[in-house]
């Protein structure tokens, strides 16, 4: 007598199960927050390239005095701050996006959300220092590398 | 004597012309020799002009090749069996004719992608069925059962109509890019099946629906890129099905 040992099958019932439930509204905030700040962004971008590169002498105004001249303003600071922030915020959630769709394995995924929410801290962070604490003219600086409207 | 056009035999009247066709098939048979590896075979069918694919492949099947495997359970566009990627399209091929998909030219015939291949054109459909059940497609009320009929006006009625089409052949679902992913997104089937219930003035479990598809998996992974309203067999519009989901989910939340 010989036993034959059935060939092991998976159980064909066995269900499709999803990896797991992430029920929250967080999706749902961030697709309303894409369209918002899409709107938003695209006033702050156009205006600021209307200001830096229309208005008065134009491209060729652009200096190290022209900026540090825009800043002194809280206007600017405004503007700029939220410029940064919600372009970086748009930007870094539409490529999350990106690569929740065609990053397949989830090491690749992880690594690759780790870079990009990285990038967006050391961007967002030293950009918002830049906006709240340039000094066009740091005391103790050589003369010839100041602006000019440090000496007015 | 030059041979004239009406010189020629006449065809006989209501003769359906009959022309040879090509059909490059994405085989796979994990049981023979060729194991785990799919390729491409090429059977060349006399077929009529009248025919569907469909047709040519049961040519295949019962002349040519018995090894063929497909599904197909009522032929004719109802059952939602034979859905497959027709020229690089999910169509059902009991209800694409052979003239229509330039037959001059090989016509390539594929298994559904996104879902696994289990043998030549049958694929494992458990994955699309198991997000079907999930938004749990039947009517849920309270109270008391209604002596008669659940009244609703035509109005009523109209508002989820082109969604009842559905027949689950997921043609939708497995042209979804998204999908194809990682198959975890609900994929378009299964939300047009809660919009049928989401929209119906007799169901309560609306709520219940919708918060089941604010997963991080549901309707907000849809990218509108309307494959799924191009496959669709019966003409459902699915992206507008998905968007009246998503908006209905936004209304609820502020």
């Amino acid at each position: 007598m010989t036993t034959t040992n059935a060939p092991t099958l998976s159980d064909p019932r066995d269900p499709y199960k999803r990896l797991k439930t992430t029920r929250s509204n967080y999706e749902l905030y961030g697709w309303v927050f894409m369209r918002a700040s899409g709107v938003i962004l695209l006033v702050l971008i156009f205006g600021h390239l209307f200001v830096n590169l229309m208005v008065g002498d134009g491209v060729h105004a652009i200096d190290f005095a022209f900026v540090g001249g825009k800043w002194t303003s809280p206007f600017w600071q405004v503007w700029d701050l939220l410029m940064l922030w919600l372009a970086m915020m748009h930007g870094t959630n539409g490529v999350r996006t990106i690569i929740n769709d065609y990053a397949e394995r989830p090491l690749v995924r992880l690594w690759l959300k780790i870079f990009l929410y990285a990038a967006f801290v050391i961007v967002t962070v030293l950009g918002t220092l830049v906006i709240f604490t340039f000094t066009p003219c740091p005391l103790g600086a050589p003369a010839d590398l100041l602006p000019s409207i440090c000496f007015k | 004597m030059t041979a004239t056009l009406d010189s020629s035999a006449p065809t006989a009247i209501g003769e359906i012309p009959s022309f040879n066709v090509t059909i490059r098939l994405r085989r796979y048979l994990p049981e023979t020799d060729r194991g785990d590896e799919s390729y491409w075979e090429e059977f060349v069918v006399p077929v009529h002009g009248t025919d569907r694919v469909l047709d040519a492949l049961h040519k295949i099947k019962w002349e040519q090749d018995g090894s063929l495997t497909f599904r197909r359970s009522c032929a004719h566009g109802v059952c939602g069996s034979d859905a497959m990627r027709i020229n690089g399209r999910n169509r059902l091929a009991c209800k694409t004719l052979l003239k229509d998909v330039n037959p001059d030219k090989p016509i390539t015939v594929e298994p559904i992608k996104g879902l696994p291949v289990i043998k030549d054109l049958v694929v494992d459909m458990e994955p699309f069925f198991a997000s079907f059940r999930e938004i749990m497609p039947f009517l849920i009320t309270t109270g008391n059962q209604p002596s008669g009929e659940r009244i609703q006006s035509a109005e009523q009625r109209e508002r989820f109509d082109d969604t009842t089409k559905c027949i689950l052949c997921a043609a939708c679902t497995s042209s979804c890019p998204v999908f194809w992913t990682d198959g975890q997104y609900f994929g378009p089937a299964a939300i047009v099946n809660a919009h049928r219930f989401i929209f119906d003035s007799r169901d309560e479990g609306a709520e219940q629906r919708l918060e089941i598809l604010n997963d991080k998996e549901g309707v907000w992974r849809c990218r509108t890129t309307f494959n799924c309203t191009e496959a669709c067999p019966r003409g459902i519009e699915v992206t507008k099905a998905i968007q009246e989901v998503k908006r209905a989910m936004i209304t609820r939340a502020f």
